[in-house]
């Protein structure tokens, strides 16, 4: 463990964690995580995709328990055994997407599951002033109490999100990416708001991908990387980039990729000139040729699963695509697989699977026409064509006939890829294929894309691990803020220098 | 810089696996969902089945000389045709995740139609073939309302019940509409016997034959489990769901078409009161045969035992000379009971 400035301090600490440990099954999500939080500061919790911050942050609201470690409140030591429990120990947690409901007003948002009620009557007029009182104390004074929540933009909801956290009477406010779903000025406003609250004591756990934002709002730094503490309490202004970056970026886990090819791919299969999505996409131009792996790197929310997206025809887009020379009519998925695309999208279960269906049919969802007649199936030919995909993939167990919910995050995976592993498939669009998916897995599906891309199927990567994009694809194209801004051959690219590029050169705001 | 941990394991979306890990671990259970039938499924038609023996014994026990008679049991099968075509339809738009409100609405409207005088001047096969359409046509009218309009189907039908019962008052002026002698043929399809059952009773048949085949065997079949069981997921497979959206409700609007040919056949009427309720009766067989409401599950199998319960629980209560204010009550109460007893079965399953 790296403790650079663990400087005595006047003040206590607030909060402290001790060797936390979490355990999943297959996965070791938290391995000894220490926390310290003082009153008063903005304490930062920096870490790559998968390093358990998210897992942490469940402890920390209730939401998960630890297998073992110990969580202290002003040196007291405390069991946060749901979410009530760490509510009234005075803890609030603002999730990336804010837990409020729309149809409701201000005042009823906030004092939702603790109204101040007579005889179940609520009691509007004093719920009103107290909402009053706490918007005041956020400078939020212009937000009326009976304001439907839905009518507000997303600063105005995040500012909800704290007064209720407030309403709770919290010591401790947790966080997670608040700054994502903001506009540049708004971003300034939050930084006031935070300010305001720890000049009253309140401490600010705070995550955040960009750089630039720790800097400017944050006191003191930790570090997580794959479930470890591995630096606590780095001056948040003063620490060099490059230490940050390397803290985050020093990796224990070898992923073992396919060698590359030797020879020269072959002709141009995707071309995309100006593609726009507006609002997250601006004027974006690549190709890819067959045989070929292209990465999209950059941060959530910079554009790049979006840009797959468009190109698939899921989402609203401007622009020009051409597979095989011939122009895409945008917009329509149907065609998309017609003409020869597939998609292994971003959120495996909500977008890729049929959970209570059998792998069978999970198989075969989207080639249906391969083995009917008229509509017809010939049941005999799917079910042999699915026995295949299952032996070749090597999906565990075997079992086509098993329902998909019933395996591993890798098998499954395995699974949504198989769906196009059929003849005339020219372009794979993979989003995030190994989330969920533990370091055995990984290598096979490292090598089953590889497998695609030698049989000349042109692949179109998209991961929020930068090692993997630069393992697996043979070109990368790095996305920030909805544009490519910079294209390189994976192999003159390493991971600090892709770093760099996505977080620390973004300006945040103003 | 950096320190060295030989076992660590980055973790994303770690309580996902976790959850994963978990349903491994209960017994695997697919509700009609696998290449070939899983076995909940099979277990669920088989408390249906008990269900239905029970009943017969209580009627056995209660009206010996009545229940187990050829007479009975044809016109219970009859009783059953009308309300279980429109059924099999409701299986398909309930599968698909929607639903269908306006399906007794569409049948009455049809067999109006049908039985107007300029339609009837052209003869039975030109009544049929109208109420077909008729159906159909209102059902697609459905279907473009939610995908297209993007209406929510509960709306988009409720608004169809409403509008095609005051089309059927309107086009008959609130009278009951008879088929004339000449079109005799129609009203055969109760009256003659094949193999001592009434023709309409094989259109019941064939409707449920076809509806399964199309279920199990088609793509059409196996795309609308997808739709219903995760529209987004069958969207970005290159499944167009909106339009097998609107050919769902198209289907559901042509069952309600041939249900009222033999509701015509039966009472030898086209009337703006055929078919009040049926929605609900409809809908609670679909349920009770097990079919999720929320779409992606379900058999028509299940639905017709579901009907066929409920249609032998009306028969017991009017061969005991029961209130029929008691019979909703115990209709009531079933559908409570069956959905109580599936979701004891998913939990143990899944």
């Amino acid at each position: 463990m790296e403790d650079i400035s663990r400087e005595q301090s006047d003040n206590p600490s607030l909060l402290q964690m001790r060797g936390i440990v979490k355990q999943f099954p297959g996965v070791r999500a938290l391995d000894g995580v220490d926390l310290d939080v003082r009153a008063g500061e903005v304490h930062c919790l920096l870490g790559q995709n998968g390093a358990g911050k998210s897992t942490l942050i469940k402890v920390l609201a209730g939401a998960h328990q630890p297998d073992s470690g110990e969580v202290l409140l002003n040196g007291e030591a405390v069991r946060l055994a749901n979410p009530t429990a760490a509510m009234r120990q005075g803890i609030a947690t603002i999730y990336q997407e804010l837990d409020l409901v729309d149809g409701l007003s201000v005042a009823e948002n906030i004092f939702l599951g603790h109204e101040q009620a007579v005889w179940g009557f609520t009691k509007r007029g004093e719920m009103f002033a107290a909402t009053r009182k706490l918007l005041a104390r956020l400078g939020h004074g212009e937000i009326r109490p009976q304001t439907e929540v839905g009518r507000l933009s997303p600063a105005g909801k995040q500012v909800v999100s704290m007064a209720r956290a407030l309403s709770h009477e919290a010591r401790l406010i947790v966080m997670d990416e608040p700054s994502a779903a903001l506009a540049h000025d708004e971003v300034s406003n939050l930084f006031r708001i935070i300010r305001e609250l720890t000049s009253q004591g309140v401490a600010v756990v705070y995550i955040s991908h960009r750089l630039e934002e720790i800097r400017e709002i944050g006191d003191r730094v930790t570090v997580l990387k794959d479930g470890r503490t591995v630096a606590v309490g780095l001056p948040a202004r003063t620490t060099p980039t490059a230490t940050v970056v390397s803290l985050m970026t020093g990796r224990n886990v070898e992923y073992v990729f396919p060698p590359r090819p030797t020879g020269e791919f072959g002709e141009e299969v995707l071309r995309v000139e100006n593609l726009t999505v507006p609002g997250v996409v601006s004027g974006v131009s690549f190709t890819v040729r067959a045989g070929e792996i292209v990465g999209l790197a950059g941060l959530v929310g910079s554009g790049r699963s979006e840009i797959m997206e468009a190109v698939y025809g899921a989402r609203r887009a401007s622009g020009k695509v051409t597979l095989n020379g011939k122009p895409v009519k945008l917009g329509n998925t149907a065609n998309s697989v017609r003409i020869g695309m597939g998609l292994a999208p971003e959120e495996r279960k909500a977008q890729g699977l049929l959970l209570d269906q059998s792998v069978a049919r999970n198989i075969t969802l989207a080639t249906l026409g391969r083995y009917s007649r008229f509509g017809w199936l010939n049941r005999k030919q799917e079910s042999a064509e699915a026995d295949r995909l299952v032996k070749a993939l090597d999906i565990r167990p075997p079992d086509p006939t098993r329902p998909i919910k019933t395996l591993s995050g890798g098998n499954q995976q395995k699974a949504v890829i198989g769906r196009w592993l059929v003849e005339g498939r020219r372009l794979l669009l993979l989003d995030e294929p190994t989330r969920g998916v533990d370091v055995g897995a990984r290598a096979e599906l490292y090598a089953l894309v590889r497998r695609q891309a030698d049989e000349g199927v042109a692949v179109l990567l998209v991961s929020s691990e930068v090692p993997e994009v630069l393992g697996l694809a043979d070109r990368v194209l790095v996305v920030r803020d909805g544009r490519v801004v910079h294209e390189a051959p994976a192999t003159e690219l390493d991971e600090h220098h892709v770093l760099d590029l996505v977080m620390d050169a973004t300006p945040s705001h103003g | 810089m950096t320190e060295v941990n030989p076992q660590k394991v980055s973790a994303p979306e770690a309580d996902e696996q976790a959850r994963v890990e978990a349903a491994a671990v209960a017994p695997s259970g697919s509700g009609g969902g696998g290449l070939r039938l899983g076995r909940m499924g099979e277990a669920r038609h088989l408390g249906l089945v008990i269900a239905l023996a029970l009943l017969a014994v209580v009627g056995l026990i209660t009206t010996p000389d009545t229940f187990a008679t050829t007479s009975n049991m044809v016109s219970l099968l009859a009783l059953a045709a009308t309300i279980g075509v429109i059924t099999v339809g409701m299986t398909f738009v309930i599968i698909g995740g929607g639903i269908d409100l306006s399906v007794g609405a569409i049948m009455a409207l049809a067999s109006v139609w049908a039985t107007t005088l300029a339609t009837q001047a052209y003869g039975p096969v030109v009544m049929a073939v109208c109420a077909i359409l008729v159906g159909t046509g209102a059902g697609l009218l459905n279907g473009f309302l939610i995908s297209y309009g993007r209406m929510v189907p509960f709306i988009a039908t409720l608004a169809m019940l409403v509008a095609a019962r005051g089309l059927a008052q309107r086009m008959s002026e609130r009278k009951t509409q008879l088929v004339s002698q000449d079109n005799g043929a129609l009203i055969e399809l109760s009256t003659t016997r094949v193999l001592g059952l009434p023709l309409l009773v094989y259109i019941f048949a064939v409707v449920v034959a076809v509806g399964w085949l199309i279920l199990n065997r088609t793509t059409f079949g196996r795309r609308t489990y997808a739709v219903g069981g995760n529209p987004e997921a069958a969207r970005l497979a290159g499944i167009d769901v909106r339009r097998h959206t609107m050919l769902l409700y198209g289907l559901s609007g042509l069952c309600c078409g041939i249900a009222a040919v033999i509701i015509m056949a039966r009472t030898t009427t086209g009337s703006s009161t055929h078919g009040d309720l049926y929605e609900l009766d409809a809908i609670a067989a679909v349920i009770i045969g097990g079919t999720l409401l929320t779409g992606g599950r379900g058999t028509i199998i299940g639905s017709i035992l579901g009907l066929l319960i409920f249609t032998v629980i009306t028969n017991l209560f009017i061969l005991n000379g029961l209130n029929t204010s008691d019979q909703l009550i115990a209709k009531g109460l079933i559908i409570v009971v069956a959905v109580l007893l599936q979701r004891r079965s998913l939990q143990t399953a899944t």
